[in-house]
């Protein structure tokens, strides 16, 4: 699951689920709600990702960022998201599509993850969180 | 079905039977929140870091300075400027941001803030500092932002009101065609990494070899259109991929093309002599660096957190990672950050360029020239005066601008005796203004005004209070065309989700940061 935050210029996303992987992907999922509506974007192409960090906050800050290079460079958007975090290494996979204006919506582009209000931790029920602030 | 939850959410696992959400449900300060279907479901305190000023932080020190008194770790004063109404409005985040970057290392004279200033990473936008080499000083990756030189360019076209009117809206329709904007648009241009590698290092003197505009635009961009001290080699593999069919493209957010009127003139000297009068028509395009700047401020923020404990600084927030100037992060940062500018540069001088190419079909009287051109997010390496003595300082400007007064030998010919031009973008259904730089702006902040008008309100809040098309009709009903694509980005841009420019630009203004010199209305304003 995803959340939007409250940050007066920019904005902040939030993932929360039963490991820490679901947090990662329910932010990515909160990632691509401030670029467009998720819902309409097509799970067609997959595109493999992997990042490496000691501290699982820095981490989560890599794989949005990771994120928005993919997006950038292959001008797709993302739907759907698989996390496997081992030894300090995610490998991931993200679904989605190339962008087409006329039809996704887009409202912003991303400009990277800040280390604004970034955390992953589990919180007091026992779900993790993992979020940030991303520059728009 | 998804089910709903405090804060409002959708279960990821619902997949395609979630409900569709045209807009997510959000959660902010002092409001109601609703799950999904829009039920209120609760009340939230606001976050600890989401408060109006608290007046005990400052002390004023004018009617338009006031003092965050050196105390703790803290090795020089805070300084914001601004009204009192611009006080009372600013977060408590922009304190302590001003009292976080005065304990850095090398820090110079103060650490001030702008009165458009509102909490950033790190520094708050509207922030600047300058650091000396000599004394240990750094230089900080969130010092400068992600979008590394972002910056307003505003041109002359030689046409009055009567002559645009008739040809308005085709002038709208084929910029809108020309100019490539909003998320993840390219352009026409396609560089190999050698090539860019040469935008990189020369900035808008490669557009302008490369026929892209006139040598004589070069006269009117700071440093000459290219930031010495640039070094490609510094920027990623990553960074550069991501530039290499962004070049003349315009981004999204609050970037925008403009065309504007001269409305107001405040000061005829020196509007005579940056060549506007009333009835002129402008046209102001902001934008910066794209993928590539972005990228850069992603993996020096990285190295730089990383590399903090290496060079023993001890910083009072991790988004204020930076490395002393004569590390070798440091230098490779400040290598790769002047290739950054010289991306911007280069950006805006070929957009110029595609601007004179569509007035020159649909407005053939016209004659595009360069008014000046800024930047708002950079480190600069400045000659100041400190006790007497000329020093050469760092000074990061985030979100703010240079502001060189009357007699600075940057200048060109034309405006030497009134200072630059300092251009402050407003909201496209308000105003932007034309200031000057004062002589007394390089004894308050080192040479630096605001920059804009800065946001009161979320992206998420502003979606939720309007909806695009009904801003593009209230603002049509006020004589301004609006073209985009993305009518949600129009809504998180609605004018009323900013702060009050003209008390903004009042406020540098009476402090003595830049001279106000005119007034801008918007007339067509292309949005990414």
């Amino acid at each position: 699951m995803w959340q939007h935050f409250h940050h007066q210029a920019d904005i902040g996303i939030r993932g929360i689920g039963d490991s820490l992987e679901e947090a990662f992907a329910g932010g990515a999922q909160a990632l691509m709600a401030v670029i467009c509506s998720p819902e309409i974007v097509q799970s067609i192409d997959c595109v493999e990702i992997e990042c490496e960090g000691e501290e699982k906050d820095l981490l989560f800050a890599d794989w949005i960022n990771t994120l928005i290079y993919e997006m950038d460079v292959r001008k797709m958007l993302f739907s759907r998201f698989e996390v496997a975090i081992e030894n300090h290494t995610l490998t991931g996979r993200a679904w989605g599509e190339k962008t087409d204006p006329d039809r996704h919506e887009l409202a912003v582009e991303v400009k990277a993850a800040t280390f604004m209000e970034l955390k992953a931790y589990k919180n007091n029920d026992g779900q993790w969180v993992a979020q940030c602030v991303v520059d728009v | 079905m998804g089910r709903p939850m405090r804060g409002g959410c959708i279960s990821k696992s619902a997949g395609a039977q979630a409900p569709r959400l045209r807009h997510p449900v959000v959660m902010y300060p002092h409001a109601n929140v609703r799950n999904p279907l829009g039920h209120a479901i609760g009340r939230l305190a606001p976050p600890r870091w989401c408060k109006i000023m608290d007046r005990k932080l400052v002390k004023r020190r004018g009617e338009n300075k006031w003092l965050v008194e050196r105390a703790g770790k803290m090795r020089v004063d805070g300084v914001i400027f601004g009204s009192e109404q611009l006080i009372n409005e600013m977060d408590d985040m922009v304190v302590r941001q001003v009292a976080n970057v005065a304990s850095l290392p090398g820090i110079v004279t103060g650490s001030f803030a702008m009165p458009d200033a509102h909490w950033g990473y790190g520094f708050c936008i509207g922030g600047v500092a300058a650091f000396d080499p000599g004394q240990g000083g750094v230089v900080s990756a969130g010092g400068v932002g992600f979008d590394i030189s972002c910056g307003v360019r505003t041109l002359h076209t030689g046409l009055k009101t009567e002559d645009f009117m008739p040809l308005r809206e085709r002038l709208a329709d084929a910029l809108f065609r020309k100019i490539p904007a909003g998320v993840g648009s390219t352009g026409k241009l396609k560089l190999s990494v050698s090539r860019l590698d040469e935008v990189l290092a020369n900035g808008a003197v490669w557009a302008v070899d490369n026929g892209y505009g006139l040598r004589d635009d070069l006269r009117f961009i700071e440093s000459g259109g290219r930031a010495d001290g640039a070094d490609p080699s510094q920027v990623s593999d990553q960074a550069k991929k991501r530039q290499l069919d962004e070049m003349g493209t315009l981004g999204s957010g609050n970037h925008y093309l403009e065309i504007q009127k001269v409305v107001e003139i405040y000061d005829n000297e020196t509007a005579a002599a940056f060549g506007i009068d009333e009835g002129d028509i402008m046209v102001s395009i902001h934008c910066g660096s794209r993928g590539l700047g972005h990228q850069i401020g992603t993996d020096f923020l990285k190295k730089m957190t990383t590399s903090a404990k290496q060079y023993g600084l001890e910083l009072p927030e991790r988004e204020l990672a930076c490395a002393p100037l004569n590390s070798d992060v440091g230098k490779s940062y400040l290598g790769a950050m002047n290739a950054g500018i010289n991306c911007a540069l280069s950006n805006r001088q070929i957009l110029m360029h595609l601007v004179r190419e569509v007035f020159d079909d649909v407005a053939p009287k016209a004659n595009i020239r360069l008014l000046y051109d800024v930047s708002h997010n950079t480190c600069k390496e400045e000659m100041h005066t400190i006790d007497g003595k000329s020093k050469k300082l760092f000074v990061h400007r985030k979100g703010a601008t240079r502001s060189w007064g009357p007699g600075h030998a940057e200048l060109p010919a034309e405006y030497r005796n009134v200072g630059q031009p300092v251009l402050i973008g407003g909201t496209m259904g308000t105003a932007s203004y034309i200031l000057a730089g004062t002589e007394q702006s390089e004894r308050l902040a080192f040479g630096s005004a605001c920059h804009g008008a800065g946001r009161n309100m979320s992206r998420t809040a502003a979606t939720k209070k309007w909806h695009g098309k009904e801003v593009v009709g209230r603002l049509a009903h006020d004589g301004i065309l609006i073209r985009s694509r993305s009518m949600r980005g129009i809504a998180e841009e609605a004018p009323g989700a900013y702060k009050d420019v003209s008390e903004v630009v009042k406020a540098t203004h009476n402090a003595g940061l830049a001279k106000k010199i005119a007034k801008l209305k918007p007339l067509v304003c292309i949005k990414g």
